[in-house]
């Protein structure tokens, strides 16, 4: 993954994706999955780059962008979290889950611990809804995780609870 | 056409092999809930043990076959006997496996859910017999969970192709009309009959035509599509290639919900197979009809399972719905007619083609004919991906096929058909078809069925409904943008202890209004859980009036928290 915030490292990195797919409208969505992959996020830097490719307005990108939860603007945690907020999930404990995630990380969705190993977010439904309620990290699935469950798992990613207490103190 | 029939005819030898052949097989079903439960680690285990006895087995990677709540699964046979599926395992069960029945007599009975074959052993029942198989009829479901779903091979030697090869040879209204005898209704919820679709889209001018597979499966408690795209992606890919035969496409789409990271990559693995075999490309096994499929992956947005919406993602805009008309059989991709048809529709087409509109119909009602893929979730005992025929009772399925109550609490109610869907008493004695459901204020939509208990409160579950109608609403048009804020407001008051006497008809009134008059299906069904809600368990809202939740879930109420006690369990 590229980690940078250089304009003109961002512009480089970007150019083996752009040259990759077609300069018409309809490479948008593509092209904006394959930068997020490359970075973690969509960096700001790269919209301008991307619309003068397709010919469209910084504005007309910056809409597309967001518009779908997908794409993040700013950078994630080295682990992301993704909470299911699907029925099943929400009946089976996720209320629980994220009282819990709040209490162990002091972050809500969207944003990033503050020595940046993790971030949280909430999404629709992973599909996973007879294994409820079910969190993803990094791509990987929990199923059916209880409150007291969850500490050991971030531990897995190098959570401690003394240090997140300190910095957040 | 002579390299697909040599490819069938190889594929046959090695499937016979594999399921009648002298090895050992383990089949390991690795569906995306099927790893989350520990697949990998139960295959490794058996592996293992296999290594340290100096022994060998053939392992084959399969997608799932629905039976969630028994995963890990695998299914193993040893020379002469019948297929037989274990679960659920752990690494020390799937060790005793190993060592008492791949390299034993044995063939642990206690582990065993069923047998597939007729062969031996006798003291293991027939898989059909089981009580979450007893009552389904698989059809779009027959290869999942039996086939490995990277393997074209598994599937041609299954039959597949044979139907694509048949409709080529047969003239495309013939095969529309085949459709109509057939009475296949969409499978995604809107029950829309497929032979109309097919015809205005055939029929509709224009110089390109599109096929768009919807696999974007956006309903929170709907996975029926992901666990077909997982298990048997060629099934949906024969029926998208049969699609733009009939109405004149040479290009495809599938639009996937970016959610289901393995289902994407085995239709990617699936797409690429097709191009190596002659199946996809310029002129297909010499009939000169020429097609091709690009996979898009979707970027977290619920409304872009609306197909409007879905045609605007596709071509680089925000995902907002369009008024219909114009249709996209008329106007769709880049203005072009395009058919939009989901996963599990597009999956029923080659049993169609293949079998005829009266073998179709022999199951299911006459308004709707066919099966479809429930997805079971909640507190229910068996939970999964069930293919049930259409119009069998919602308390049947929900007890005899679900199993009722996972635990002592019993059901209280079942939420059906996704966040449009509505909430329905789980004794309520209704056919899951596509007009009966619709009669209950609920719907049976793209097929999930989601049981609560008396842990879940009916006012919270509706404000979690229209929590979710209000981040997923595209901000268009001001009912579904202002009313439902308004709608999630009273009902946020309502958990919070703060509501007031006129609430319930606010709640009514507001809610018709949003549903009569938004511009698309998620405005337009959004109000569905408050006004079901309120019809059936209209006394948990006037709890919450006089200032308790019955449930104890929300925060205005004692006891505190008996939810956190039954999670942690």
């Amino acid at each position: 993954m590229v980690t940078t915030t250089d304009y003109d490292q961002i512009r480089a990195s970007l150019q083996s994706v752009l040259s990759r797919h077609e300069r018409s409208r309809n490479s948008l969505i593509p092209i904006l999955h394959e930068v997020q992959d490359l970075f973690g996020h969509v960096p700001p830097a790269a919209i301008a780059p991307i619309a003068h490719r397709l010919s469209l307005s910084q504005a007309e990108v910056h809409g597309v962008v967001s518009f779908y939860s997908h794409f993040r603007l700013s950078a994630p945690g080295r682990h992301h979290i993704t909470v299911c907020a699907g029925t099943a999930c929400h009946v089976e404990g996720t209320p629980l889950l994220m009282r819990e995630l709040r209490k162990l990380l002091r972050i809500e969705p969207g944003q990033r611990t503050a020595d940046g190993l993790f971030s949280l977010s909430q999404i629709g439904c992973l599909g996973c809804c007879a294994m409820a309620p079910a969190i993803m990290i990094d791509g990987r699935i929990y199923p059916s995780v209880s409150p007291a469950r969850l500490s050991a798992i971030l531990t897995e990613y190098g959570f401690t609870k003394d240090v997140q207490t300190d910095e957040a103190a | 056409m002579k390299r697909l029939d040599q490819l069938t005819r190889q594929a046959r030898a090695q499937w016979d092999a594999l399921i009648r052949g002298d090895d050992p097989v383990v089949w390991v079903a690795l569906g995306l809930c099927s790893q989350a439960a520990g697949a990998d680690a139960v295959a490794q285990a058996m592996r293992d043990e296999l290594t340290a006895r100096g022994r060998q087995a053939r392992f084959v990677r399969t997608g799932c076959m629905g039976l969630c709540y028994l995963e890990p699964t695998v299914i193993v046979r040893k020379p002469g006997c019948a297929r037989i599926v274990y679960g659920p395992l752990d690494e020390n069960s799937a060790r005793r496996l190993v060592t008492e029945c791949l390299l034993a007599d044995g063939f642990c009975p206690d582990l065993a859910i069923g047998k597939i074959d007729a062969d031996p052993p006798e003291d293991v029942p027939d898989l059909a017999d089981h009580p979450v198989m007893r009552h389904q009829v698989r059809r779009v479901m027959q290869h999942c969970g039996l086939i490995d779903p990277e393997d074209l091979s598994h599937y041609l030697a299954n039959g597949g192709y044979e139907a694509f090869r048949k409709a080529l040879a047969t003239p495309a209204d013939q095969i529309v009309e085949r459709l109509k005898e057939s009475g296949l209704r969409g499978r995604s919820g809107g029950g829309f009959p497929v032979w109309r679709k097919w015809e205005f889209t055939r029929n509709a001018e224009g110089a390109q035509r599109y096929v768009l597979c919807n696999a974007h499966e956006g309903d929170p408690g709907a996975f029926s599509n992901k666990l077909l795209a997982e298990s048997d992606p060629h099934a949906f890919l024969e029926g998208m290639l049969i699609a733009a035969f009939a109405v004149g496409a040479t290009q495809g789409y599938i639009y996937m919900a970016s959610e289901y990271p393995l289902a994407h990559q085995r239709v990617s693995t699936a797409i690429e197979q097709l191009r190596w075999a002659g199946l996809l490309g310029d002129d297909i096994l010499g009939s000169g009809f020429s097609f091709d499929i690009t996979l898009r992956s979707g970027a977290g947005v619920f409304i872009s399972g609306e197909e409007t919406a879905q045609i605007a993602s596709i071509e680089g805009r925000r995902g907002a719905p369009a008024p219909r008309p114009p249709y996209p059989g008329q106007s769709g991709i880049a203005g072009a007619p395009t058919l939009v048809q989901n996963v599990e529709t597009l999956a029923n087409v080659p049993l169609i083609v293949a079998r005829g509109g009266e073998w179709f119909r022999a199951v299911g009602t006459s308004g709707s004919p066919g099966t479809k893929a429930f997805s079971l979730s909640g507190r229910l005992a068996r939970r999964g991906v069930f293919e049930l025929p259409l119009g069998m009772g919602l308390s049947h399925v929900v007890n005899d096929v679900g199993g009722g109550a996972r635990d002592e609490h019993p059901l209280k109610a079942v939420h059906t058909g996704g966040p449009p869907g509505g909430l329905l008493p789980a004794n309520i004695e209704v056919p899951l078809d596509f007009d009966s459901m619709g009669e209950t204020g609920s719907l049976m939509g793209s097929g999930g069925i989601i049981a609560i208990d008396d842990h879940t409160c009916v006012v919270d579950l509706a404000r979690h409904f229209m929590e979710f109608a209000q981040d997923e609403a595209c901000g268009q048009c001001v009912p579904c943008r202002n009313g439902n804020r308004v709608l999630l407001d009273i009902l946020t008051g309502l958990t919070q202890g703060q509501g007031t006497p006129g609430d319930l008809d606010r709640l009514l009134e507001l809610g018709n209004v949003v549903r009569l008059t938004s511009l698309c299906g998620l405005g337009q069904t959004a109000p569905n859980p408050i006004l079901t809600g309120i019809r059936y368990f209209r006394s948990e809202f006037e709890a919450h009036l006089h200032g308790t939740c019955p449930a104890g879930v929300c925060p205005l109420s004692a006891p505190a928290e008996p939810l956190a006690e039954a999670a942690a369990s």
